[in-house]
């Protein structure tokens, strides 16, 4: 058994003169406080990568530098599905009596630490050297080959997608510590400059600065425990050239396998947070996870299904599109403001009910998957 | 083993793919055994050109200098006629379903597979 004990995070967007290191430090401080532990009681660290400041042992000096002597201590590098990876290794370790409290952390400064392009042309590099990265494509290029499938299969269409990007931000507008607070339209997001067709510039998250951290213990901290019911992943291929079909990829195989991990069905959900690194991201997930029908996200959106007083809130606090996107660290917001809406700690983006929660995390062009599933506990 | 055959990605105007004699899996990236079933040195052969689109992207936000001179270029994967999926360019036009086969082009400093129409 597992519980997720503290979470801490910083606002994305713009940290001028953080460090990695810096904002790392800042989110640890915050989920160990908020677990109400000493840094000395914690035993265990998972940390993410940083593509600014690239190490090879980037989690023992993330130990040295925040003072912790941790008895367990490694990276671990799965791309944007890295967060909940690192959640369900830390629930492991905890459940096996490796480690007591486990610190998870991760944060760069992606944003002010090197250009965009530069930003762009790192990640880039999960294309295969030879066969993909040489004819010039970007991350939002291979997101657009599979948006450019997934619409021709389903019928979604551009303004489909678009309703994902102005739901995120209108969900960012109650968050202080989101990246964008202008509130945006369908038209907006069409009228929005082309990247990489079918995909425009408000169908793409944006590059931040910013840090998470939790805290996973073996038993609760305070009175409301957020248990870890089950997870599981699927890794089917890397490159987008080898993926399966790009219609149906591993998010199915590890909400199957999570679910039978968990005996949790997906009508006892009340809370969602899936990873929407683009709009069609954010649309093929629902769809894989079961939260929507195939090619029937959008029509949900629309009618307020996944809105804060919907039947299913998703990403109250703006996701990865409108909250930021930091890395590591972009999705482990999603778990933070889980863990907040679960315990009743979101303020104005309180949901009605978040006591069992879906998320799930992916890496790589949809080729590397997470599903967890929280349960509150008193 | 045989001489390697040269490809695009050697400079050579040519799609090379390989397939297994153990179990006649096709497989497009280079490697010195069958992924499919692990049997070692499948056979390489030269692939016709004559392919499918599967998937297209537009590309009109480029990383770097050199790809940035060539914006809009249209990124596509096919389907090889031989049974293997590629990436490569196409015309900007070019839908999903399109009947295709390849033409070769410079692009930022490199020789790249370029599919056109079958008309």
């Amino acid at each position: 058994m597992s519980f997720i004990t503290g979470v801490g995070l910083t606002s994305y967007g713009k940290h001028e003169g953080s460090s990695s290191l810096d904002l790392m430090s800042k989110a640890a401080e915050l989920a160990i406080a908020d677990a109400g532990l000493k840094r000395s009681e914690i035993d265990g660290i998972l940390c993410g990568y940083s593509t600014v400041s690239p190490h090879i042992m980037l989690a023992t000096v993330f130990a040295e530098h925040f003072g912790i002597q941790p008895s367990y201590a490694h990276a671990v590098q799965v791309g944007g599905a890295t967060g909940l990876a690192m959640t369900m290794l830390a629930h492991h370790l905890v459940d096996a009596g490796v480690a007591k409290h486990v610190l998870v952390v991760g944060g760069e400064n992606r944003l002010t630490g090197q250009s965009r392009d530069a930003s762009i042309q790192a990640l880039a590099q999960v294309g295969h050297p030879d066969y993909e990265v040489t004819l010039g494509p970007t991350i939002p290029a291979y997101y657009g080959l599979v948006a450019s499938r997934y619409m021709h299969e389903y019928g979604v269409t551009q303004e489909d997608l678009a309703e994902f990007a102005v739901l995120m931000r209108a969900h960012a507008l109650a968050h202080p510590g989101a990246q964008f607070h202008e509130p945006i339209t369908v038209a907006d997001v069409m009228a929005s400059k082309p990247v990489a067709m079918p995909l425009k510039l408000l169908d793409c998250c944006p590059v931040s600065d910013g840090g998470a951290a939790f805290v996973i213990s073996r038993g609760p901290t305070s009175a409301t425990g957020i248990r870890v019911r089950g997870c599981a992943q699927a890794h089917t291929h890397q490159h987008v050239t080898a993926a399966p079909r790009l219609s149906e990829l591993g998010a199915e195989i590890a909400i199957a396998k999570a679910k039978a991990a968990s005996g949790v069905a997906i009508s006892d959900v009340r809370y969602a947070a899936v990873y929407d690194s683009f709009t069609i991201t954010l649309a093929m997930l629902l769809e894989d996870l079961g939260l929507a029908g195939r090619g029937e996200a959008a029509a949900r959106v629309r009618a307020g299904h996944f809105g804060r007083n919907g039947a299913m809130p998703l990403n109250t606090h703006g996701g990865l599109l409108s909250y930021g996107h930091c890395g590591v660290g972009g999705a482990m917001a999603h778990l933070v403001e889980t863990h907040l809406q679960m315990t009743e700690r979101a303020g104005p983006r309180q949901v009605r009910d978040a006591s069992i929660a879906l998320l799930h995390g992916d890496g790589g062009v949809l080729s590397s998957h997470v599903s967890m599933f929280l349960e509150r506990v008193r | 083993m045989t001489d390697k055959l040269t490809d695009w990605t050697k400079g050579a105007e040519a799609i090379v793919y390989q397939s297994c004699d153990a179990c006649g899996a096709v497989q497009y990236f280079d490697r010195s055994f069958c992924a499919a079933c692990g049997a070692p040195d499948p056979a390489q052969k030269r692939a016709s050109g004559t392919a499918t689109v599967y998937a297209t992207s537009l590309v009109c936000r480029a990383a770097t200098p050199e790809t940035r001179a060539h914006v809009p270029y249209n990124i596509v994967l096919v389907d090889a006629e031989e049974g293997f999926r590629m990436m490569a360019h196409g015309d900007d036009d070019l839908a999903i379903g399109d009947k295709v086969t390849a033409r070769y082009r410079q692009f930022a400093g490199r020789l790249v597979p370029y599919f056109e129409r079958i008309k």
